[in-house]
């Protein structure tokens, strides 16, 4: 079939694979030697791919190929209602697909010593993946949507089986809520596809025949909108719809933090700029000062909580509410120098926040409590642990050199750029977070790693092992290199915005 | 020699911070030591050779026409905004960059030898973090090298924060104590409150302006520099003429910048950071918080220079806040009893000089004034930054060695140690000296030259500095008196303090040196900030006069200091008010523990966790709850008993059967 001669299928082929394989291991004795094998090769596989699909983009633009997106090839799944397995990507969608696969990678060496049911943890594992990945290289509404759910689904079970502390209760405090952004979402695609076309044209879910057509009707925007923004909102912890996450992050493991965190809440900011804003321009010009001002209250709000929090997990929760509030802030400037911002947050704020949750997890695993104030002087104890969480920390209050403050400067600078006094104002406040971040990242990083040893019994403890320092170091050699060569990235995303900005300057 | 240098001056201390970083404890402890040194004395050698090039030498583009030109090396794009707004990292030097590079690389050069000896050990251990202290002296290096050749505003910005994270990671070397890391967050959190007024203030620049490029900013010299001036402040002043509570827009973007100044340059109120620093290796407090990083506000302001000086308003902020400060801390000084703080606060005082003197070399407005007598104040600042650097350091070199001797900080532990480190005791010397203002010594030409300037703007301000000038004399020597005479030494510690090794006299016997022959700088030749050579000449009665207040300061200094007496004790049960509040800096610090745990921390931080935790979640919560609720209320209806669901059966039958009939009815 054509579709195979089409790299992006393999995005999805490479986890299912896994999967397969992974069906074959046993976790008795020696089993878990295969486990790891197959994981880290399809890990791996991906990141590879990964990198090839840069290379390729770069490729096709550098020849001159100006198509909004490339590796277009469309498959009919099912005739009577013109959904097809539709792929594609574009400059926005590469740079996740490879946040993916980085993160997956850290992710699998993260949970190198998964116990009880490493294979199953495994296989949920792939299975997340798989949605992640298919839900970035679609531009079909409904088989997006159907990615989006095979991401969301296995969550609840790695919270649930493989959690910590209240976890049934946050498994399912989890779920439902992004089950119900679901259910606004799925309101909002049904709502799209039957305006999706002119009047007497086939109806179509493709993203781009339905952004070329503008056929949506403005006062149907006005419902539209806010159903899809707010229902991929939920997932990228919008205030007020973001409670999930603080309670979710801390009873989820290592991996799965890391992977929710780091991609999975990257759907929702995603979404919100490809589905929301692409197709609804006259409705989000319309609405944006509600989401606006809704975001822009995340990012203080986040940071504030943030500050009196004394588990490590809520800390960083919180924070990525901050973090994530700003993805979407600055989705909504609707300019191409904000939007560019917003991609290189999501990709700086996935990559150090999974750091985050890596090291977070094994610090845990070791003094078995996340409480700051019963940790102290943890970097006489595990230095290379410690240096990890000083530079995710760094990254995160957006020292320059690292990924965050890029990322926020593209933010602010496109923001600015708006004159009037509404969204002037609001900058101002949001710029006022790298302050409070300044604030809690310095007292956690004070309390748990600088200070005097709090607990003697902290003193035996080990340093981090191969496999740790192996996916910590990916995390940081990555956050480091969008930290000091940050253009690479923004010609990769920043054209892509064209399509979308003109479309807004048109409304 | 090349000027392509400059950018080897710039990376070498970036590689030996990756170096030392990465390898850590692979390196044996004194290799990391003479590593660090060794290629500190190569960017020292070549940063000399760029700086004197540029200054005596021709045929490299530096001097057209007899105007010192910006020369700029190295210039690639960093991080585009948009197609026309980008940010670049470059290397570029001018007359101020040029003196920065040899201030930067010979005060870290000194304190590099300095600490191989004074951080050996610590409380009679080996010190540990040996490689990580001279990894972090080259990222701090290299992040102040990379902010004097900036290109642009942007740069400068991004280096602002580097040296704010360099400075928070040496203040906090000694991490195991409590009190270094609260010192080094504080430090952290206050320039980081700066900066996002310095963030603000690019923003509002660039946004008008629709670049950061100093070249189009402000390019130095010759008219073509003048209309990109002039076009800019159009931009910013007539296409947005409206002003907001007295200050037109590029005089708001001028104060945020200065703000962002300020935090680095620790001016009032923002100054409260930099006595808490001293918590770090006194070496640190030399090269960081006393000779460079805590100039950078000045270098800030002076890199602006066109831009301010048309900007009365901006100015005047400028101008009070220096003055004030100067004062400030130096009444502050007067009265601490532990010597770094005392120097630290002399810093602060020193700073406000230098600010204050950018500051009052205003112009009235117009463009073409800017020539003259105007440059004076920039030139004075920029000479007493460099001289200051000098002596500052070398005031804290000695610091750290009668430390090191001592094992304290309090004056109350040194008293009469002259008899037992003459070497010290006479560089110390040379140090006060220069910062009062006794000629030859360095500070007294720089210093000189800023009360001119003072004077040019008006007899009060003339007098308000002088008036400080006379206290600086008098707490310096007071401090000095304290350490080494006062009473004889008696003996606290096992061993009887002395001179401390070679390695850390050496650079004590250099910065005297260079204290005593820095004044003989022709500065107003190579330093002033149109490119061009000023004619001034010394001022005999200004000078004159200084020397007075000075000698005034230093004679009262040595009546009450010199040998014990009660003098001092009784003054202070005289003004006991007085004498508390100075010592606690009138209650600063307070103030700011107040706002931010008081405030920030219980009223906004609590609250909104709070709302978060019972009103945001409780809602979700609620709507399980009711859901549970609706549900096991609606449970016994599927029971699986049969005549239950047969009286449901009924009951429905008949009420619709009553419906049936009503509506047939009606």
């Amino acid at each position: 079939m054509m579709i195979f001669n089409n790299i992006l299928i393999y995005f999805v082929i490479i986890p299912l694979l896994t999967l397969a394989g992974l069906a074959f291991c046993t976790n008795a004795g020696r089993g878990i030697r295969a486990i790891r094998a197959v994981a880290v090769t399809g890990a791996t596989a991906l990141v590879a791919l990964a990198a090839y699909l840069v290379y390729v983009f770069l490729q096709t633009r550098a020849a001159g190929v100006a198509d909004e997106m490339i590796l277009r090839s469309d498959v009919m799944w099912y005739a009577p209602l013109n959904i097809k397995l539709a792929l594609g990507v574009d400059g926005v969608s590469v740079v996740m697909i490879v946040l993916s696969a980085i993160i997956v990678f850290a992710g699998v060496f993260a949970s190198w010593k998964m116990s009880p049911l490493p294979k199953q943890f495994f296989l949920w594992f792939f299975l997340l993946s798989t949605g992640v990945f298919g839900f970035f290289i679609s531009i079909d509404l409904f088989t997006m949507f159907m990615f989006y759910e095979v991401a969301l689904i296995p969550m609840y079970l790695l919270i649930g089986v493989w959690g910590s502390g209240n976890k049934n209760y946050s498994a399912m405090k989890l779920t439902l809520m992004l089950m119900g952004g679901s259910a606004l979402l799925m309101l909002g695609i049904i709502g799209i596809y039957f305006h999706s076309a002119p009047e007497g044209s086939p109806l179509t879910m493709n993203i781009l025949e339905i952004a070329h057509a503008d056929a949506i009707p403005h006062e149907w925007q006005m419902y539209l909108f806010p159903l899809t923004f707010v229902g991929f909102g939920v997932l990228g912890a919008m205030f007020p719809f973001h409670t999930w996450s603080p309670d979710g992050h801390a009873s989820a493991p290592t991996a799965v933090s890391m992977l929710h965190a780091g991609v999975l809440m990257k759907l929702g900011g995603y979404g919100c700029f490809r589905i929301a804003i692409f197709l609804m321009p006259f409705a989000a010009n319309q609405l944006a000062w509600v989401f606006l001002t809704l975001t822009g209250i995340s990012v203080v709000y986040g940071a504030f909580s943030a500050c009196v929090q004394t588990d490590l997990k809520y800390i960083n929760a919180y924070s990525s509410v901050s973090h994530c509030g700003m993805v979407l802030f600055a989705i909504l400037m609707f300019n191409t120098t904000a939007m560019t911002g917003a991609v290189l947050q999501m990709l700086s704020h996935g990559l150090m926040t999974a750091l985050f949750f890596a090291l977070i997890g094994m610090i845990y695993g070791r003094t078995h409590t996340r409480d700051i104030q019963k940790m102290g002087g943890l970097m006489q104890i595990m230095p290379y642990l410690g240096v990890g969480y000083v530079i995710a920390g760094m990254a995160s209050l957006g020292l320059p050199g690292l990924s965050g403050f890029v990322a926020e400067m593209t933010i602010f600078v496109g923001s600015f750029m708006h004159e009037d006094l509404f969204r002037r104002v609001l900058t101002i406040v949001g710029t006022s977070s790298i302050v409070i971040t300044a604030v809690y990242i310095l007292r956690v990083v004070g309390k748990l790693l600088f200070g005097p040893v709090i607990d003697e019994h902290h003193r035996s403890l080990t340093d981090a092992t191969w496999e740790e320092k192996l996916s910590t170091g990916t995390l940081i050699v990555c956050v480091a290199a969008i930290g000091c060569f940050p253009n690479f990235f923004v010609n990769i995303i920043s054209s892509s915005f064209e399509p979308v900005v003109q479309a807004l300057m048109n409304n | 020699m090349p000027f392509s240098l400059s950018i080897a001056v710039v990376a070498l201390p970036l590689l030996m911070f990756l170096v030392l970083g990465l390898l850590d404890d692979r390196l044996g402890r004194r290799a990391a030591g003479v590593l660090g040194t060794l290629s500190m004395l190569v960017v020292t050698v070549m940063a000399y050779g760029v700086s004197l090039t540029y200054f005596f030498g021709t045929g490299q583009g530096q001097i057209i026409d007899g105007v010192r030109q910006t020369v700029t090396v190295w210039n690639p794009v960093w991080l585009s905004f948009t197609d026309t707004l980008v940010v670049r990292m470059g290397v570029a030097i001018d007359p101020i960059a040029a003196m920065m590079l040899i201030v930067i690389t010979t005060v870290s050069l000194m304190v590099h030898l300095y600490s191989l000896g004074y951080m050996s050990n610590h409380e009679g251990e080996p010190e540990k973090g040996y490689q990580r202290y001279y990894a972090f002296l080259g990222l701090f290096t290299f992040s102040m090298l990379g902010l004097v050749v900036a290109t642009n505003l942007f740069q400068i910005f991004i280096f602002f924060e580097m040296v704010g994270v360099s400075s928070y990671l040496l203040i906090g070397f000694y991490y195991h104590l409590p009190a270094a890391v609260h010192a080094s967050k504080k430090a952290f959190i206050v320039t980081r409150l700066a900066d996002l007024f310095f963030l603000l203030g690019i923003m509002i620049m660039s946004f008008y302006t629709g670049t950061f490029d100093f070249d189009a900013l402000v390019g130095t010299g010759g008219a073509a520099a003048h209309t990109a001036l002039g076009t800019a402040h159009t931009a910013l002043g007539t296409a947005h003429g409206a002003t907001f509570m007295g200050l037109s827009v590029m005089g708001w973007a001028l104060t945020f910048i200065f703000i962002g100044g300020a935090g680095k340059s620790a001016m009032y109120p923002l100054h409260i950071w930099l006595p808490d620093a001293m918590e770090g290796p006194t070496p640190v407090s030399a090269l960081i918080h006393a000779a460079t990083m805590v100039v950078a506000g000045v270098y800030l302001v002076a890199k602006l220079f066109p831009l301010y000086v048309i900007e009365q308003g901006a100015m005047d902020i400028i101008a009070v806040t220096g003055a004030f400060t100067a004062f400030y801390a130096a009444a502050v000084a007067c009265v601490q009893s532990d010597i770094k703080r005392a120097l630290a606060f002399s810093t602060i005082s020193q700073i406000a000089f230098m600010m204050t003197s950018l500051a009052v070399s205003s112009a009235s407005g117009e463009l073409i004034e800017i020539h003259g007598d105007y440059g004076l104040g920039y030139m004075a600042s920029m000479f007493h930054l460099f001289t200051h650097a000098m002596f500052k350091a070398l005031l804290f070199l000695c610091a750290g060695a009668i430390i090191h001797a001592v094992g304290s900080n309090e004056n109350s532990m040194m008293h009469g140690l002259h008899k037992h480190m003459p070497i010290t005791s006479i560089a110390f010397l040379i140090g006060c000296l220069a910062i009062a203002g006794i000629p030859p010594f360095a500070g007294f030409w720089s210093k000189d030259e800023i009360l001119v300037a003072c004077y040019h703007k008006g007899l009060g301000w003339g007098l308000w500095m002088s008036m400080v000038a006379g206290l600086t004399a008098f707490y310096m020597f007071r401090t000095y008196l304290l350490i080494f005479f006062w009473s004889e030494h008696k003996q606290h510690g096992h061993h009887a303090p002395a001179d401390a090794p070679w390695t850390m006299t050496l650079p004590l016997i250099i910065l005297s040196c260079i204290s005593i022959v820095a004044g003989f700088v022709p500065a107003h030749k190579l330093v002033t900030f149109d490119g061009e050579p000023l004619h001034t000449s010394l001022d005999w009665t200004v000078a004159g006069s200084s020397v007075a207040i000075a000698l005034i300061g230093i004679g009262l200094a040595f009546k009450l200091y010199y040998k014990e007496n009660d003098a001092p004790a009784r003054m202070k049960a005289a003004a006991t008010g007085l004498w508390t509040a100075a010592y606690k800096r009138f209650y600063m610090d307070e103030l700011y523990q107040f706002i931010t745990h008081k405030i920030i921390f219980q009223c906004v931080s609590k609250p909104i966790a709070w709302f978060d935790r019972k009103v945001i979640d409780g809602a979700m919560n609620l709507m399980g709850t009711v859901t549970q609720y609706c549900a096991s209320a609606v449970r016994p209806l599927q029971a699986g008993k049969i005549q239950g669901y047969v009286m449901t059966y009924l009951i429905g039958a008949l009420v619709l059967a009553v419906a049936l009939i009503v509506c047939v009815l009606v």
